[in-house]
Order: structure tokens, then sequence, then C-alpha cells
């Protein structure tokens, strides 16, 4: 069947075409660090070094260039998809290559801040594309079809129900109905976003103290009671996956705050490494 | 002593003024009688802003009076002025009652008595003629009113509007908005109303202010209530304000009553009518609408030819040239009145149309002479026009979904491009001149006017269609004659979403359905809970098993969406086939791979299931959706961000609203569907539909909204266009400009006077990007792979090969 009707992972992008350049790269490279000796040891300074560091550094600008290019809307036969395959797996394959070209030589120098650097940002981005692969489904099961504009709807829908039922009770009641209203934060900090909780949650506070009061009611009002803590419930459990939802979104893009300065610190890193060899050279 | 005038003209719309304002310049004794207290009453009534088009556009204007499209102030605005510059005799609440006499001496009587003379009477009276009344006790109190002009002059008022045109549905509509409204209608159902106003009418009738009721009619009205004759029995309503919206009186009894011959016919509007407008009464003219005349431009060109024709100053009809030119390459270079009555002759789609209606028709068509071998492409490409083969023989050849190639021929008569019109599924096929030809080209508005107009064009298109249909769905060798018994049979059903078209288990009758429009879904309730079998999308043929292996019905047909099926008895089917061993093994091939189909989703009911959501979400009449697998979907909006820096800055996506089944989504997109919804009413012309399927806007866009309304699906935006971005890298490494995507601040600074703010809104929706290197950029800018743009019936075919 005809591969446009279906939908296809940007890993498996043309049948896994840029695993398998990335892995014919990483094979090359290990195959011709083993297969040559050199007198002073493998390092960056061989031709062997000198060509896996270029290849390296070809490599990190195209990397770079993918921050323009998904950026770009022109006109033509390109795919995004097929970019991020790229991206992903011959970002992978950089290890490989660059831990070659150190030729495990580390030291407190500029060259070893670029290979940290390097292994940072490949680090996040591994983790990113952890995410990308994990994230997503969990998104949609939390949603259960709910928008998060639409969960805000509810939410103030479930305000008036629960306000409406305060009516038949005590002050008391209102009181919480309106702690609910005014003391439940959806996102806020970084914190409260990261973990989706919110210790001080107006709802969860006026559902377990409607419980608290209600023991001691007479039953027809004790009912009424926890019909309230049930219509509460009900707003608790819509409030928690909106918070779930901004922990997912964040988890999204949280990784990029990484990925992205760290590339930019790595290729100044980089520059100013490739003009060192050179004023070694020199 | 009555006043005498050399021409009389009654009615001063369009038509009316612009005769007058030839005869004031030609310096004739004019009058005009005008039944109402202003000039052009029936566009003084347009609702307040409403934009009048002034089509055909390539017509010239021939009047002494201006007239271009615009808003209707603006076009009112400019007769008043130019009426009294040239001293036109304008009297108002002058209601003609008769007209009697002959040339030279015509005596009209107004109502109160008064008597008019005058040599010639131009009537151009339109044809909306007296507004119908309630017709029941206090039907001419002050709280009853037969118009509406401005419906945001009443606010906080229980108002009752009576009818169930889109006239009345329109003003309820409005009126909802700021007062309590009952809309009563005699009938059990909408009956009369465009598609759009009905589904307008539903929505606001979910809401608090409007209440629809149905099979009601009104008993009598009393300042201040009003009693209503129910199905429960009486109601009565407290109301500040009762509209009433029954239409006209037609004009043809007034006419009649003046002398004027009409056609035999009953229904016929328009009396009988020299070129020169003239009626069997010699000095009596009709000219506008009752001439047969639908638009504002010709109905003014009329009045002055008609002017000029009593001065004796006669003139060709102002769209000659154009006719001629069009009408240029037939063989034998006949005149444009040849011409006419040779494409009278040989087409009798044509037979019932006036001339006038015929010119109008030719006008909005184009005419191709084609050498022998020529291909046809050049003319036809588009699936929005239809050619009409006036002379010779044209070959085509069809390609069928197994790629088979056949050559067909169609001749003089028939159409090219017919089912295309029924059923939006694309097709190709390759169409040349075997002989020397003559096509006419006809845009699809104008066939679709043609159709209502013509009962005899219904007739002819209808049987073109369904012979077409089974040729396509069978076997193009079939000929006329050999479709004869099922023609005879033929009956073309419609069916709203969710009728059953046939029953699991029954026996009653062994009929088929060609589906031509629309989709069905198979599904089947034998265990208890329903299992989707697949959909079957337009072409194809369903409900023949039971015929042809003699057996109950084997599953529930129901229409998925709207639906056109032909309908053929399977008595006159079985015969048809056993006659035809050939086309029967090919028929039961495609029984066999439905079975196939079937199997594989009854082995995953998981696939029923998203048919099913599917098929609930009006996928089944898309011809390209936007889904989003939302497991790979990273939630970066890259795909809206594409669709707005590849359409002036406005996204026409809309990646997180809409139903999620699963993990299968379906976006605020719009679906490209067979029968587009939003082309139903445009009032320019500027919503196209190209071969391939896609729906797009052209830059005439008036902005009326008509279109956004009509969605069911709400992908059409109303926006201003946004203004041109600074470069990706300006913005990138100097933080100019706003960045990529919609800017979201844009229409709000124009809001506040930033320059521009003037700037009319227009309809966006997505083009499939249509001319853009790549396709659709939603689907090139998804990073991830989430986003694919699919038609439908490849979906549902592919899900049966599917992994689950």
């Amino acid at each position: 069947m005809n591969r446009a009707v279906r939908h296809e992972s940007f890993l498996a992008w043309r049948n896994f075409r840029h695993l398998k350049w990335a892995c014919v790269l990483s094979i090359l490279s290990v195959g011709l660090y083993l297969g040559f000796d050199f007198p002073a040891g493998h390092n960056g300074g061989t031709w062997l070094g000198y060509t896996l560091g270029t290849i390296g550094a070809l490599l990190i600008v195209w990397l770079m260039w993918f921050g323009i290019r998904k950026r770009r809307y022109g006109p033509g036969n390109w795919s995004l998809k097929g970019w991020l395959s790229a991206h992903v797996y011959l970002g992978l394959s950089l290890v490989i290559v660059g831990t070659l070209h150190t030729g495990f030589q580390l030291g407190w120098n500029i060259h070893s801040l670029a290979y940290i650097l390097m292994l940072i940002v490949i680090a996040s981005g591994a983790i990113g594309l952890l995410v990308y692969v994990r994230v997503p489904q969990l998104m949609t099961e939390n949603r259960r079809s709910q928008s998060l504009d639409e969960m805000a709807r509810a939410i103030v829908e479930i305000d008036g129900e629960a306000a409406k039922a305060a009516l038949q009770l005590s002050d008391e009641f209102a009181e919480l109905v309106r702690m609910s209203q005014n003391g439940t934060h959806i996102g806020g900090s970084f914190r409260r976003i990261i973990t989706a909780r919110d210790s001080g949650c107006g709802t969860a506070r006026a559902i377990a103290r409607a419980r608290e009061i209600s023991r001691n009611l007479p039953p027809v009002e004790a009912q009424k009671a926890s019909e309230l803590a049930r219509i509460l419930g009900g707003k608790l459990e819509i409030v928690q996956r909106a918070r779930r939802d901004l922990r997912l979104k964040a988890l999204l893009d949280l990784w990029l705050y990484i990925h992205v300065p760290v590339t930019i610190a790595l290729v100044i890193t980089l520059i100013a490494h490739i003009i060192a060899v050179y004023f070694y050279w020199g | 002593m009555a006043e005498r005038f050399e021409v009389a003209i009654l009615g001063s719309g369009p038509a009316g003024l612009s005769a007058a304002a030839r005869a004031a310049e030609r310096g004739l004794s004019h009058v005009v009688l005008e039944r109402h207290d202003i000039y052009a009453q029936t566009i003084q009534r347009y609702q307040k802003g409403k934009y009048v088009m002034a089509t055909p556009d390539n017509l010239p204007l021939r009047s002494d009076i201006g007239f271009e499209a615009g808003t209707r102030e603006e076009i009112l605005g400019v007769w008043g002025e130019q009426a009294e510059r040239l001293g036109i005799n304008l009297r108002c609440n002058a209601n003609a009652e008769t007209v009697e006499g002959s040339k030279g001496g015509f005596r009209i009587t107004l109502r109160g008595g008064e008597m008019v003379e005058a040599a010639h009477v131009v009537m151009a009276i339109g044809d909306q003629g007296e507004l119908r009344k309630v017709g029941v006790p206090g039907d001419d109190l002050p709280c009853v009113q037969y118009q509406l002009d401005d419906p945001e002059a009443f606010a906080g008022e229980t108002i009752v509007v009576i009818g169930g045109g889109d006239s009345a549905i329109e003003n309820a509509v409005a009126l909802a908005r700021q007062n309590r409204v009952y809309i009563a209608y005699r009938r059990a159902e909408w009956a009369r109303a465009k598609s759009g106003n009905i589904t307008a009418v539903e929505k606001a009738a979910q809401g608090d202010s409007l209440d629809i009721l149905f099979s009601t009619s009104p008993e009598r009205i009393e300042p201040g209530r009003i009693i209503l004759r129910t199905p429960e029995g009486s109601r009565e309503i407290a109301i500040d304000r009762v509209i009433a919206r029954l239409g006209g009186i037609p004009p043809r009894g007034f006419l009649e009553r003046c002398g004027i011959r009409f056609p035999a016919d009953r229904n016929a509007r328009i009396p009988e009518l020299s070129v020169t407008y003239e009626t069997n009464v010699e000095g009596l003219y009709v000219i506008g609408a009752p001439a047969g005349a639908p638009v504002i431009k010709q109905c003014m060109n009329q009045g002055y030819e008609v002017i000029e024709t009593i001065s004796g100053h006669p003139v060709e009809p102002a769209d000659q040239p154009i006719l001629a030119e069009k009408l240029a390459g037939l063989p034998g270079r006949p005149s444009v009145d040849e011409a006419l009555v040779l494409i009278r002759d040989q087409l009798p789609l044509f037979d019932e149309l006036t001339t006038l209606q015929l010119r109008e028709f030719l006008l909005d068509s184009d005419t191709h002479l084609l050498f022998r071998g020529e291909p046809v492409t050049r003319t036809g490409g588009r699936a929005g026009t239809i050619l009409l083969i006036g002379d010779g023989i044209v070959q085509l050849d069809l390609t069928d979904k197994s790629g088979a190639t056949q050559t067909v021929t169609r001749t003089t008569g028939d159409f090219i491009g017919d089912v295309g019109f029924t059923s939006g599924q694309r097709r190709t096929s390759n169409v040349r001149a075997a002989t020397d030809c003559v096509l006419i080209e006809m845009a699809r508005r104008s066939v679709i006017k043609l159709l209502a107009s013509s009962a005899r064009a219904r007739s002819i298109f209808e049987r073109t269609i369904i012979i077409r249909q089974l040729q396509d769905s069978l076997s193009g060798d079939l000929s006329e004659a050999d479709l004869q018994p099922l023609i005879d049979t033929a009956e073309v059903r419609r069916f709203t979403a969710g009728d059953l078209l046939i029953r699991e288990g029954t026996t009653d009758d062994q009929n088929i359905y060609f589906i031509r429009s629309g989709s069905v879904t198979i599904s089947s309730s034998a265990d208890g809970r329903e299992t989707v079998f697949g959909v079957e999308p337009a072409g194809s043929i369903v409900g023949e098993m039971a015929l042809l292996y003699n057996r109950p019905r084997t599953a529930d047909v129901t229409a998925s969406v709207d639906t056109e099926a032909l309908l053929i008895d399977g008595a006159a089917f079985k015969p048809f086939l056993d006659a035809r061993p050939d086309l029967r093994v090919k028929i039961d091939q495609a029984v066999h791979d439905r079975v196939l189909r079937g199997v594989a989703y009854q082995q995953d009911p998981w696939r029923g299931a998203v048919a099913d959501f599917l098929v609930e979400q009006g996928i089944g009449e898309a011809t390209n959706a936007l889904l989003i697998d939302e497991s790979l979907c990273v939630r970066c909006d890259n795909c809206e961000i594409a669709c707005a820096e590849t359409h002036d800055g406005i996204a026409r996506l809309d990646r997180e609203a809409g139903p999620t089944f699963r993990q299968l989504h379906v976006p605020i997109s719009c679906r490209h569907c067979e029968n587009p919804h939003c082309m139903a009413d445009c009032p320019p012309n500027a919503l196209h539909r190209d071969e391939k399927g896609e729906v797009w806007i052209d830059k005439t866009c008036i902005g009326c909204g008509n279109c956004s309304e009509n969605c069911p699906y709400g992908v059409i935006r109303m926006a201003v266009p946004a203004p041109k971005k600074p470069g990706l890298l300006q913005w990138l490494l100097f933080g100019r400009g706003s960045g990529p995507g919609e800017d979201k601040l844009a229409g709000k600074a124009k809001k506040a006077g930033a320059g521009g703010g003037d700037l009319p809104k227009k309809a966006m929706k997505c083009d499939l990007c249509r001319g853009t290197r790549g396709g659709p950029a939603c689907v090139r800018a998804c990073p991830t792979g989430a986003a694919i743009r699919i038609s439908p019936n490849d979906y549902f075919r592919s899900m049966t090969e599917m992994p689950s």
C-alpha cells in the first residue's frame, strides 16, 4: 500500500534510511580506528583524527541547520520528517565519530570542553527523542478528547453546579466552594507545572474539609454535603488532568532548553577548539 | 383632465429608472409611476450594507445612470442623485390598477381614481408583486410588518416571525441575537429554505432566544398578542411585533388583466415578447424581471433599449458584440441570431429557455471549435465546468479503478464531465475530438441555473447522468439501448446521514444501489453489537449480494453522510446480468473483494470502530482530509505555522481543535468535500474546485461569509490577510517581526487603528497548497510524520491491510 495513506514515524522514514547511513558512518569510523595504528597513539592530530574531526565538525554544522530548516516553509519536495530522521540518527552517530576523534585523550582544556558539550547536546537530544516517543500518547490518553479550553469550560460549569449545591447547605460550604473557585490554580510556577501538583490546591482542600465537616452533620445534610464533595471531586479530576496536560506539554519542550543553548555554547567552543588547533599547527 | 405623456413607466426599479433616464435624455415626456413611497423599493429593502453584484461581468452596462458592484447604500445613492440630476419625473405612491387602450392612447387608472394618459407604456414592475398578507384578522395592525430592514433596530422584544422561506429564517436568526423570537411555519419541516439557513436556524434554536414552531399557523392577531393554531391546539403568545415573510403574489395576474398574453403553460412567468420587449398589445412593453432579465444590469440595459426603440432609435442588445465574439468560431460564421436558432435546434437542452435566458446562458459560457484529433483537456480541464457537445463526436479514454482503459465516444447533445458534476470524486480521462467539434463550455453555476429554470433540461440532464453512471459502474461498452431496461426502473434516491438504505436480514426487495455521491457504511448487528465492515464511497455498488446469491440482506447499509444513490430494481438487473457473463464475473469479483475487506474488519473490531468514528466526523464525504496520529504528534504546531507561512500569514487549520478517537485526531481543516457545502451559495462564484478535488477561493471573494456559514465542519475562517513579515534570518538574528506562523497580534493592532483598519475580511480556507511544489505544507512541515493528508477512501481500504 502506498506510503502516503499511512502514518509513518520519522524514525522509520524511508525504511530507516538514515539509521542505515548512521550505522555505515559509525562502523566505518570504528573500522578505521581499529585498522590503523599511529606511533603516538590515537589522537586528534593524526590524519584519521583530522578526518573524523572534520566529519564531526561538518556534521555539527549540518545538524544545526535543522533549526533553520524547520522554520523554512517554502515550496519544494522536502519533508521535515526526513530531516528530523537524519538529524536524530546522524546526531547519535556523532557520539562515535566525536569520541574516536578524541582518541580517548581528555583533559582540562577547551578541546575536551567542546567534547563534553557535544555529549550534553546529544544526551539532551536523546532524552528529547524518548520524550517524543512516549509523551504524545500519554497526552492523548490524559486529555480524553478534551482540549485545554474545553477543560477550562467544564471547570467553570462545575463551579456553577457546586455553587448551586452549596445553596442548600450552611455558609461554611459556600465558603468552601469559594475556596475551590479562587484557590485552584493550573500551572503557575515551574515547580507546579513540572510536578503537576499544587500542595495548596483550593479544591483538594475544600473536598477534604467538606468531608470533615459532614461527619458531624445530620444524615440528610450529610448527604447533601457528600453530593457537593462529589461535584468538587469531579472538578478535581479535570483540574488534575489539566495540570498533567501542562506537565506533559512542558516535558515536550523542556529538553530543548538544554539542547539549544548548549548547542550554541558548543559551536563557540568548537570554533575556539579549531582555532587553537591551527594555532598549534603554526 | 388626465395628464398626458409620451411614455408612462410603471415601476422605478433598475429597469424603470434606466428607462426614465433614457427618456429624460431623449427629451421624451415621461412619468414613472411607483407604487411605493420611494424608488427601487426591492433594493431599498435589501438588508443594510448588503453587497450587490454587477454580474455578468462581461456584459457592458448601457444606461444613463451608473451601476457597479457595491453596497446597497452606494448604489441607491448614485441612483437617487442621478435621477434628480437628469430630471426624471418620478411619482411615488402611484399604484396603477388598470392599463387600458392601445398605442398612442393608453389610459392608466391609479388607485384613488386618478388617471394618466400615455402613448406608450413600459411595465417595469419587477417580479416581487404585492407582498402576501397573513390573511387573518388583525393582519393590518401596526404591530404586524411584512418587511424587515434592520434586525438590529429591535432589542428586548418578543417577536413572532411567520414563514419558512429564506427571508423568514434569516430575519428570525438575526432578530434572535437580541430578542425573544418564535418562528411559526405551517409545514412540519423546512421545505423551501437553503440548507445553510436551515443549519443556522436550527443552531440558533438550541439557544434560549429562538423557538421553531412547525405545523403552526396564525389564527388572529390582536394588539400585544397573537393566537396560533398548533398541532396541540391554540396557543397564545404575548408579542411586541409580528413579522410575516410570506413572499409575493406574482405579477402575472396584473399583466393579464392589462391584456398581455402569456404562453399556454400555467406556470409561465414570462409573457410572449418580441425582441424589442413589446407585448401582443402594440405600444405596451414589459422589461426587467418579468421579461426574463434575472439581474440588475440586464434590467437597466433593457430600460435603455426599450426607450431607444420607442423613440425610433432601435439598438442591438448590449450583449450582441460579446455573443458575436463568443460564437464567432462556429462553422459557417452565422450571425448571433442565426447561431441562437441553430443552437436551439441542435440542442434540446435549451428548448424551454427564452431567447433572453439563452443569451444570458451563452454569455456565461464559452464556445470552442476543435479540429479532428485535437485534445479537449485544454478547454474542459476544470471540474467546475461542463462541456456540452454542440456538434461533432468526441472520444474519451476512461480509466477504471483497476487501471484498465477504455475508449468511448460522445456525440452531439452529450455532456462531458457530467458525472464529475454530481459526484466530486476525482476522475481522469483523456478527451479528444474525433471529428471537427463545437463544444460549449458551461460554468457550473450556469448549469445549476439552467436546471432550476427548465424541467426539460432537468430531465435530459438526469437521464444522461444515469446512463453515464451505469456505464461507469458496469462497463463503458454498454450502449444506451443496452441499458434501457435498467434506466426504465432507475430512480434517484436521496438519503440524509444516518438513513438506512438496506436492513440486514430482510428479503422484501432485491434493489441495487449505485452510490452517486456521499458514502455508505456497511455494518451488522447480528451478534447483538454493531460491527462496521467498511465504508463504500461514491461509485460503488451495494445491495447486489442478495440478488446474485438469492439470500436475505447480509448487512445494514446506512448513509454515512448525505448520499445520493441510483436505485435499480433487482428484477430488471438479474436478466440484464444473466445475459452478460463477463459483467457477472466482474461483479462477483467486486463482491468477493468486499467480503474479504469485511472479514478483515471483523477480525479486528478496532478497525470498524475507527471507520465508524471517521464516518461520524463526516469523513465519508471528504476527498482529502488531514488526519493526525496523536501518538506521533509532539504538539509543536509546525503544521499550523507552515500553513500560515504559506497562506498570507493566516493558518487555515486548527490542530488542537477537533475530535480524537484512540490516537486518531481529525483537526479542524478542510476535507475538500465531494459536494462542497461551501460552494452552494457564493455570490461572486469565487469558490472553485479543481480536477484533483481541491476546493479553493479566488481573489474575487467579497467576504459575505456564506461559505463559512454553510460549512458544517467550521473550516472556513473570515479574516483580514496579515501584513508581510520580515525574513526568517532577520527574526532569528535581530528579533524583527513576530517570527514564523500566524501573528496573533496583527489583527489586534489593526483594530486599534494602526493602519489598514478598514481592510475587509475575506474567507480563507485550505487550498491543499495548490500550485505549491511539494504539496500541502502542513504535511511537509510535520517533523514526526503525525500529519498526513489522504483520501479517506484510500484510508478505509488501507485499514484492512494495516496491523492493528
